[in-house]
């Protein structure tokens, strides 16, 4: 995990609306295998930079994520497997 | 005979490909399934200069040959002619969003890969344009080794150039090896990503269109609102507009089975084809304008790009009873009809949830329950005003509708604990771009969609209205006996009344529940014939039918009539749709079996709990 060398490293549920950041892993781990695919068909990968875009009404979930020159719709849950660097 | 050379049209999702495939077929397309899934196969035909006929295969859209779903899975073994009912295509055409090559490139590479004569067309230049990209065709030609063609597919620019590049290409001998090497998907994306950036002449930053569209439609606040207005106007379309063209076919029917009635001699054969198949195959046909009005809201708003947003609003409430967002718009559908809004589950991509969520799609209130409830609330229940504004019928039937809310939700939860046990696919969606849909688009959808319907009403309806007709007529009657009692049906309503006499049913009940089965409001003509056999003096109109009904049935037992019809699933067409979506038995008997059981505990409590009260 890289999380120790970056203090203020967070996941990408815990990103505020508008706020980009670059992916420093990916807990692929903790994703079914289909979600995973799913994940890295969107572009999802170490050095990409994402950004939250709108939050669902109910709950704030899903996530609707800019990756690259898509936005895309993913749970808040499978967001969490998502470790990033906010971008100052 | 040598089969036609097929050329298979493949992409990523949301890449415009339906839109170029109609560009290049037109309208003659055939629409089938492939074998063992349900994932449809569409097919259309193309001319080449010299004459020779071509197959086009639209494939299902894919973002990579390592399938997340069921189309994808389609999609990969078509192109590695693995597929059951497929021949290896001869050629590709790939087509890819010129606004998103870094993403649609790695499917693109990968097919490319394959060894097939490859075509790219560089789709929605358009669109990149607009968002302040300008892009080098020959500089991605150069790159990838095949052949890039600039198109605007729901423009149809660039379709010629496409046309002519498949002409060069199929005219030329191909003696190429197919490959099977197997770069791996990080690779494959960083490859794209360094293509894409190398197409790239100059990028001027712009505001979106979509993304100027998607702060106010995801708005927190205002994006359910417009939700909720847009399926009030969809709701208010299904039933306002189509009202005049039902009365139309209705009325079209009724002159075809007088015509008929006076063409063929009294008898058994003109009952079977006058009361059988025109009468049955006529009240199903009669749907058909909902269904295409309905089919036109979902066309537009799929094609729009809208769907996906309504699928992401809702996702956390649907997600609460197990289901994804994307069930909303299928179960929204189903208030109309559970045959479309069954046949519309296909864009779910995880077989669980889509499974779930077929099965409790007939809970919904369709139209068919209205003449039913209409029938029964206006004949037991008081036309009284509960407060300002408020009447009792009208509670009555919101409670309904409620009730079957509230089963659906339920049966959703259950199911999910049980038998659809597994945490299901999640909610992974591209948001596409917004775009205006091409009428001819459209147009194509929904004369699929009609096709589709009718001939389900003249194959499989058309079989089970007959078998019913045939257990109500045969045996005939002789003098002094009723038609209803000798034939049988009527004998299986004997059988029937033992069943649900618990829950309050008479045998008026038992003898429409069967022929109820062919579909909901079908109960209503049965309980007047029954009627209107029993005292031939009288003629057995609606408000002559509610007077007999106030006189035969207790309130109980209408309550619990109404109980039955929120959940029983009396529907012919919905058992055998469900049992193509499903591709088996299995399912719609299940499905059929726990619905029949709610419906039994329903209409027995509902019985039970009135009695009780000494109503």
């Amino acid at each position: 995990m890289n999380a120790p060398f970056h203090p203020d490293s967070t996941s990408l549920d815990l990103l505020a609306v508008g706020t980009k950041a670059r992916v420093l892993s990916i807990d692929w781990a903790s994703l079914e295998k289909t979600e995973a695919s799913r994940l890295r068909h969107f572009g999802f990968d170490e050095g990409v930079i994402v950004e939250p875009a709108h939050l669902g009404p109910f709950g704030r979930d899903p996530m609707a994520i800019r990756v690259g020159r898509m936005t895309v719709a993913i749970r808040r849950k499978h967001a969490g497997a998502i470790h990033v660097q906010p971008i100052r | 005979m040598n089969p036609l050379p097929l050329v298979a049209v493949a992409g990523s999702p949301n890449a415009g490909k339906s839109a170029l495939f109609n560009a290049l077929t037109g309208a003659r397309q055939k629409v089938g399934n492939y074998p063992g899934v349900t994932v449809e196969r569409h097919s259309g035909r193309l001319m080449l200069a010299d004459g020779r006929p071509v197959e086009l295969v639209d494939l299902p859209g894919a973002y990579s040959l390592d399938p997340a779903s069921p189309d994808e899975a389609v999609t990969r073994d078509v192109l590695l002619g693995q597929q059951k009912g497929e021949r290896q295509p001869d050629a590709l055409v790939i087509v890819v969003d010129a606004s998103n090559l870094d993403n649609h490139l790695r499917f693109a590479l990968q097919l490319i890969e394959l060894g097939h004569p490859t075509i790219i067309a560089l789709n929605m230049v358009d669109l990149a344009k607009r968002d302040g990209l300008e892009l080098d065709p020959k500089a991605l030609e150069r790159e990838l080794g095949v052949p890039v063609i600039e198109t605007v597919a729901v423009r149809r620019r660039g379709i010629q150039d496409l046309h002519a590049a498949l002409d060069d290409m199929l005219s030329a001998p191909f003696c190429g090896v197919h490959k099977a090497v197997k770069s791996d998907l990080i690779h494959l994306q960083r490859r794209a990503r360094e293509i894409a950036t190398a197409a790239v002449v100059s990028e001027t930053p712009v505001r979106r269109w979509t993304h100027r569209l998607d702060a106010v439609l995801l708005h927190p606040v205002v994006g359910p609102i417009i939700l909720a207005a847009i399926m009030f106007v969809m709701f208010q379309a299904v039933f306002a507009w189509s009202a005049a063209p039902m009365d139309w076919i209705g009325q079209g029917v009724a002159r075809l089975s007088a015509v008929v009635a006076t063409g063929l001699p009294a008898g058994l054969f003109r009952s079977l084809i006058v009361d059988g198949a025109i009468a049955g195959v006529g009240a199903v046909i009669t749907f058909l304008p909902q269904i295409l009005i309905l089919f036109l809201f979902i066309l537009l708003l799929e094609g729009t790009g809208y769907m996906v947003r309504a699928a992401f609003l809702m996702d956390r409430l649907m997600h609460g009873v197990g289901l994804s967002g994307r069930a909303f718009i299928p179960l929204l559908s189903s208030f109309a009809c559970a045959v479309p809004g069954i046949m519309a589950t296909r864009t779910i991509d995880d077989p669980k949830d889509r499974l779930t969520t077929i099965l409790v799609a007939p809970l919904m209130t369709c139209s068919a329950r209205l003449p039913v409830y209409t029938l029964i609330i206006a004949a037991f229940i008081p036309n009284s005003r509960v407060m300002w504004g408020v009447g009792l019928q009208g509670l009555v039937m919101f409670g309904l509708y409620v009730c079957g809310i509230a089963g659906a939700l339920l049966a959703a939860l259950v199911l999910r604990r049980g038998v659809l046990k597994g945490s299901g696919g999640g909610f992974m969606m591209e948001l596409p771009k917004y775009q205006w849909p091409l009428p001819k688009d459209v147009a194509i959808g929904l004369l699929t969609r009609a096709q589709i319907f009718l001939k389900r009403a003249g194959t499989i309806i058309l079989g089970t209205t007959i078998i019913l007709w045939a257990l109500a007529s045969i045996p005939q009657a002789g003098p002094g006996q009723k038609q209803s009692e000798v034939s049988i049906a009527g004998h299986i309503a004997t059988g029937i009344d033992k069943v649900v006499a618990p829950i309050g049913f008479n045998h008026d009940i038992s003898l429409a529940l069967l022929p109820a089965m062919a579909a909901r409001e079908v109960a209503v003509s049965a309980i007047a014939t029954v009627y209107s056999i029993d005292s031939p003096d009288q003629q057995g109109g609606a408000t002559k039918l509610q007077d007999q009904l106030q006189h035969r049935w207790s309130l109980a037992t209408a309550l619990a009539f109404l109980a039955w019809f929120i959940f029983a699933p009396q529907c012919i067409s919905t058992i055998a749709v469900t049992r193509r979506e499903t591709n088996g038995w299995k399912w719609p008997l299940f499905m059929v079996s726990y619905l029949f059981l709610l419906a039994y505990i329903a209409a027995g409590a509902t019985y039970w709990t009135a009695v009780a009260l000494g109503l």
